[in-house]
């Protein structure tokens, strides 16, 4: 079930999303990838939990190959967070809840 | 979530979506407790070529879904929680310990929980991850179209991922610490007839450098010289370790690397605990037993909980 809550980002509205001062976490995945796939009901979870406190979004790195080109992303799924354009922390791999819970807060 | 069920599968890989077929269709009183979408370890597989019932074979992701499908037929209900800690030694209920600070207790308990990857554990290694460094081929192989990788390993999963790996990369080199492969003999056909692959035997990797992404590896070979390995991308495929952080192994007699006996019912040392799958301590990690044990685990349950309800009322 599509969560209307997450959005989907692609690399032409990339750099105006990530300028705001309201944290952006951006789930970098692709259809062929089974742990995107396993993560999905998570980061859906967090844009619910988060809605108006941090923008909470997907890259398809096949339709988008610019920005994660630009981050030297070699492994998805990997979560970006970014707050004013720049990149707070990351994390690489299919990780549980608390550990993206932890991220986010990084940006306080 | 409700407070109680008669039965909690936990976690929901082949194993945990086979015992959630059958508590279904036994109408037990069930919750399937996954931390993500169902899937494990499968979906790391690009090709399933050894489940019976599948002649043309099928992606990992087909599989799945196939499993989930089939057992939400029946009403599988499944539910999106990560257990932290656990309480298996009160005679009446075991206790689940939720990451919310919730909590949720059952009857009977299926620990499906499975394994993951291991890692090498050299230097270079966990700063490169992400970068270079990947535990998957199936979901990073695109990134390294036309690059030089090496695969580390030589079982099953390290072999058929190469092959995988030369849809996209130029060359694929296998480093494996023994001079044969342990990965069945139609795999090793496959391998040794792509000409992309080639092989350094009798070697392990002693650290991995790079900047901005992989770079090199330094190799030790079993003689004692070392050399290194200009590489944009590293595959670690050697094998799994139990994802048992959340069981009290003492308790359930874990072995050395924190796998759980079980017995030819599935059960535990611990009454009213099943375990099956890739958690279990055993040789064989295959999808097709996994399944097996986990439709086992269930026939083992319901006996259990047949037998409680039945005490319970005396």
């Amino acid at each position: 079930m599509a969560n209307d809550k997450v959005l989907q980002l692609t690399d032409a509205e990339f750099d105006t999303t990530i300028q705001s001062d309201q944290p952006t976490l951006v789930d970098f995945w692709a259809p062929w990838c089974g742990p995107c796939k396993a993560i999905g009901p998570v980061i859906e979870d967090l844009a619910t939990e988060y809605d108006g406190k941090v923008t909470v979004a997907k890259m398809n790195v096949d339709d988008n190959p610019e920005t994660p080109g630009k981050f030297g992303i070699r492994a998805i799924p990997t979560l970006i967070l970014f707050k004013n354009g720049e990149v707070v922390d990351q994390i690489t791999g299919s990780v549980g809840k608390s550990q993206l819970v932890t991220l986010i807060e990084k940006a306080n | 979530m409700k407070e109680h069920y008669e039965l909690v599968i936990l976690g929901g890989g082949p194993a945990g979506l086979s015992a959630g077929l059958y508590a279904a269709r036994a109408r037990l009183d069930h919750v399937m407790i996954e931390k993500g979408a169902p899937g494990g370890q499968v979906l790391l597989t690009d090709w399933v070529d050894n489940y019976p019932g599948f002649p043309d074979g099928l992606t990992g992701f087909d599989l799945i879904e196939n499993m989930t499908n089939h057992a939400k037929r029946f009403n599988l209900n499944i539910e999106t929680a990560y257990v932290t800690k656990m309480d298996l030694e009160q005679k009446d209920k075991k206790v689940l310990y939720l990451e919310d600070g919730g909590q949720v207790t059952c009857d009977a308990l299926i620990i499906c929980t499975g394994a993951s990857a291991n890692t090498l554990n050299v230097p270079g290694e966990d700063e490169m991850r992400g970068k270079g460094v990947s535990y998957c081929g199936t979901c990073d192989a695109p990134f390294y179209r036309n690059m030089h990788v090496a695969v580390v390993g030589g079982g099953n999963t390290a072999i058929q991922e190469a092959e995988y790996l030369t849809k996209f990369a130029s060359k694929v080199t296998v480093i494996h610490r023994r001079d044969e492969l342990r990965a069945t003999k139609i795999l090793q056909e496959y391998a040794f007839a792509n000409e992309k692959i080639d092989f350094i035997w009798d070697s392990t990797v002693t650290s991995i450098e790079g900047g901005t992404g992989v770079e090199k590896l330094n190799l030790l070979k079993k003689d004692g010289t070392t050399s290194s390995l200009e590489v944009e991308g590293v595959f670690i495929l050697i094998g799994v370790t139990p994802n048992s952080n959340e069981l009290p192994l003492e308790q359930l007699n874990a072995d050395q690397w924190g796998f759980i006996p079980t017995d030819i019912e599935s059960c535990t040392c611990v009454p009213g605990v099943m375990a099956a799958g890739d958690i279990c301590s055993k040789d064989v990690r295959q999808i097709v037993n996994a399944a097996g044990e986990g439709a086992v685990a269930v026939l083992a349950a319901e006996a259990y909980i047949q037998n409680f309800h039945a005490e319970s009322k005396e």
